[in-house]
């Protein structure tokens, strides 16, 4: 088990970038803690994936480097740096049963027999192909190919972490769900550091107690699930998170806040302040669907707006709005009554409306 | 709209059962034909059963050059297989490097036959070659001419040279056929380079392998050309392999009877080594 710290690293895949926008990962600092179970939140093409090789060291980064447990690791191989990694197909080795499969990465370190015996029933039965064990491996199905890719990660006891690049893309739903418990109890159980890339923030926060959600290359926040939605550090991430994501809306200042079409929307004082210092014109306000709300009368902090559409997904309505011109998602419950084409006010709690200036989240400072 | 139950469909498969019929089982039967009669000219044909076939079993001039022709193939085989797989592990993934050598290795597979043999017969000369010439000059008694184990190496040493490249293009197809990903895995998973060609490499080979080994066997098993040009078959008969001996008794010797007999058992064996070889090859992925 280590601690992976990741200093100014940059990759590029081009072997001559001639600007930002040929890098995969761009001046990157990030520490993912011993024993952690993190999540590696991000589109696709975002430079996740490669992140992760470089972490194993499939990888060779162009700028930067790797450290393990304070030791510089960029030169070592895969193999020297005792790490394991579940990729996002099954790799199989297929002439081998399910039992060599497993025990293969144990013999490869030549560990002891009786324990290879042990350690392969062990992790046979917590991903439930116990009874398959001497069952070519040629011959499971997709989803029990993956098991295995996925118990020759965890077999090992002795990794540095282990890292899991979409590894349920190809299971089914359910099925998906309860690995990912599997998952989740591995790592309560044996405590290692563990980094799950995907792009579906469910599967990111079930799994992970820290989510690390990537854009453009860089880290734009890493946080906990509740700070992720809560607190949004960046556009993309109120965006990104959520379901509908942030509404996000393009205004200019004015004296006491901010504005857009004739709509003016009065901010905090020390908000104001700060807006006055910045000399960005990118500035953006942020709200999440679920707090925003909407009330039939109207009052001094509320905006009249029109429902253009009401979308009834079971257990809640989302209803999009429209406010000068800005279309607007709002999520309500179940009892909400109102009619596509009829006006009803909306209001913004304050605590809940984030500003962006360059599309990072302006904060109070302490 | 009432449907029409006839048998009349099958009148669509007439052109393919004639093409088949003229180029395989029309000629098959005319041999098939001259294996059971005597046929001294037209009108002069004599049924006699299976006699030819008895007579050409118990020849022993025949039986020598079947052994004669199995060692070959099996020489053939265990030399090209493997080597091929290691030219083919050899040579570089891809860029101008792969391409050039994939240009170079191909060559011999382009020389017609009977110039490959020439080839070989001038090069392995003792006076003018430079191969025979060579090993002479270095103190070996080499005489492909007059001495059995050297024409015998000549001969395989030629066929490798021929052959060698086929079986090295069809693992390198292979080879490149292999995802990225199993190699990564097998580099996290710390696997040794014997564990990752013997797990990962040899398994996915197994079907152009399979395909090599066919192919390697049937065209070493019929060979004809080349040691004709070169060694003639000498010396003695040390290198008279299967169709020569046939040929020379069809043609030569114009004895019909006995050459078909023995054309249609030549031609069960080849049937049936690869059937054979097929089958136990592709019996292990039936298994559970």
């Amino acid at each position: 088990m280590a601690e992976i710290q990741l200093k100014s690293l940059a990759h590029s895949y081009s072997s001559k970038p001639s600007g930002p926008e040929d890098y995969a990962i761009r001046q990157l600092n990030h520490v993912w803690h011993k024993g952690g179970a993190y999540a590696l939140l991000g589109p696709s093409g975002c430079g996740k994936s490669t992140m992760l090789n470089i972490i194993s060291g499939l990888v060779q980064p162009s700028e930067g480097e790797v450290l393990f447990d304070g030791k510089r690791v960029n030169e070592l191989s895969p193999r020297d740096r005792n790490i394991a990694q579940v990729f996002q197909f099954p790799v199989i080795y297929d002439s081998m049963t399910v039992f060599d499969n497993l025990a293969f990465p144990l013999k490869n370190n030549k560990v002891p027999k009786s324990r290879i015996k042990a350690r392969v029933h062990e992790i046979a039965a917590v991903l439930e192909i116990e009874d398959k064990l001497y069952k070519k491996a040629k011959n499971l199905t997709a989803d029990e190919k993956q098991k295995v890719s996925m118990g020759r990660g965890l077999v090992r006891e002795d990794v540095s972490a282990i890292l899991f690049d979409e590894p349920l893309t190809v299971i089914d739903p359910q099925l998906k769900w309860k690995l990912r418990r599997k998952l989740k109890q591995i790592h309560e159980q044996f405590d290692i550091t563990m980094v799950y890339v995907t792009h579906d923030q469910l599967e990111a926060s079930t799994f992970a107690d820290k989510i690390a959600v990537m854009y453009g290359g860089q880290i734009v926040q890493f946080g906990t699930p509740t700070e992720l939605f809560e607190q949004p550090n960046h556009t993309f991430v109120g965006y990104f998170i959520g379901s509908p994501g942030m509404n996000l809306i393009e205004v200019e200042r004015y004296a006491a806040g901010v504005r857009f079409g004739s709509t003016q929307i009065a901010l905090d004082t020390w908000q104001v302040e700060l807006l006055k210092r910045l000399k960005s014109n990118n500035i953006k306000i942020g709200i999440r669907p679920e707090f925003i709300e909407l009330s039939a009368t109207a009052s001094d902090d509320t905006y009249e707006v029109e429902i253009l559409d009401m979308e009834d997904l079971g257990t809640y309505k989302i209803i999009t709005v429209q406010l000068d011109q800005q279309e607007m998602k709002v999520r309500m419950n179940e009892e909400f009554e109102g009619a596509i084409g009829s006006r009803t006010h909306l209001s913004f709690p304050q605590q809940w409306l984030k500003l962006y200036v360059d599309e990072f989240l302006v904060q109070e400072q302490q | 709209m009432q449907k029409i139950q006839n048998n009349r469909a099958w009148w669509l498969v007439l052109p393919v059962f004639l093409l088949v019929a003229f180029s395989a089982l029309i000629p098959l039967m005319t041999v098939v034909n001259y294996s059971v009669q005597d046929i001294f000219g037209p009108g002069q044909a004599f049924f006699v059963g299976t006699e030819w076939f008895k007579e050409v079993l118990g020849d022993e001039r025949l039986q020598d050059s079947l052994i004669r022709q199995f060692m070959f193939s099996g020489a053939v085989l265990l030399i090209q297989i493997p080597l091929g797989i290691g030219v083919a592990l050899m040579m570089p993934k891809s860029g101008i490097k792969g391409s050039l050598c994939l240009i170079l290795i191909a060559i011999p597979l382009l020389i017609p036959w009977n110039v490959v043999g020439t080839i070989w017969q001038v090069f392995a000369r003792g006076d003018i070659g430079l191969f025979g010439w060579g090993l002479n000059e270095l103190g070996f008694d080499y005489n492909y001419t007059g001495d059995t184990v050297d024409a015998w190496l000549t001969v395989l040493l030629m066929d490798v040279w021929h052959w060698t490249p086929l079986v090295a293009l069809l693992c390198y197809s292979g080879l490149r056929a292999i995802p990225e990903a199993f190699y990564q895995a097998a580099e996290i998973d710390r696997a040794s380079q014997w564990a990752v060609f013997r797990y990962i490499q040899l398994p996915r080979l197994k079907s152009v392998l399979i395909i090599a080994v066919l192919l390697r066997f049937m065209d070493s098993f019929m060979i004809y050309t080349e040691p004709f040009v070169l060694t003639g078959g000498g010396p003695g008969s040390s290198t008279t392999f299967l169709s020569q001996t046939l040929t020379t008794m069809a043609i030569g010797q114009f004895d019909l009877g006995r050459a078909s007999a023995f054309s249609l058992i030549y031609f069960l064996i080849v049937l049936l080594i690869s059937w054979l070889f097929f089958t136990a090859i592709t019996q292990d992925d039936k298994e559970k």
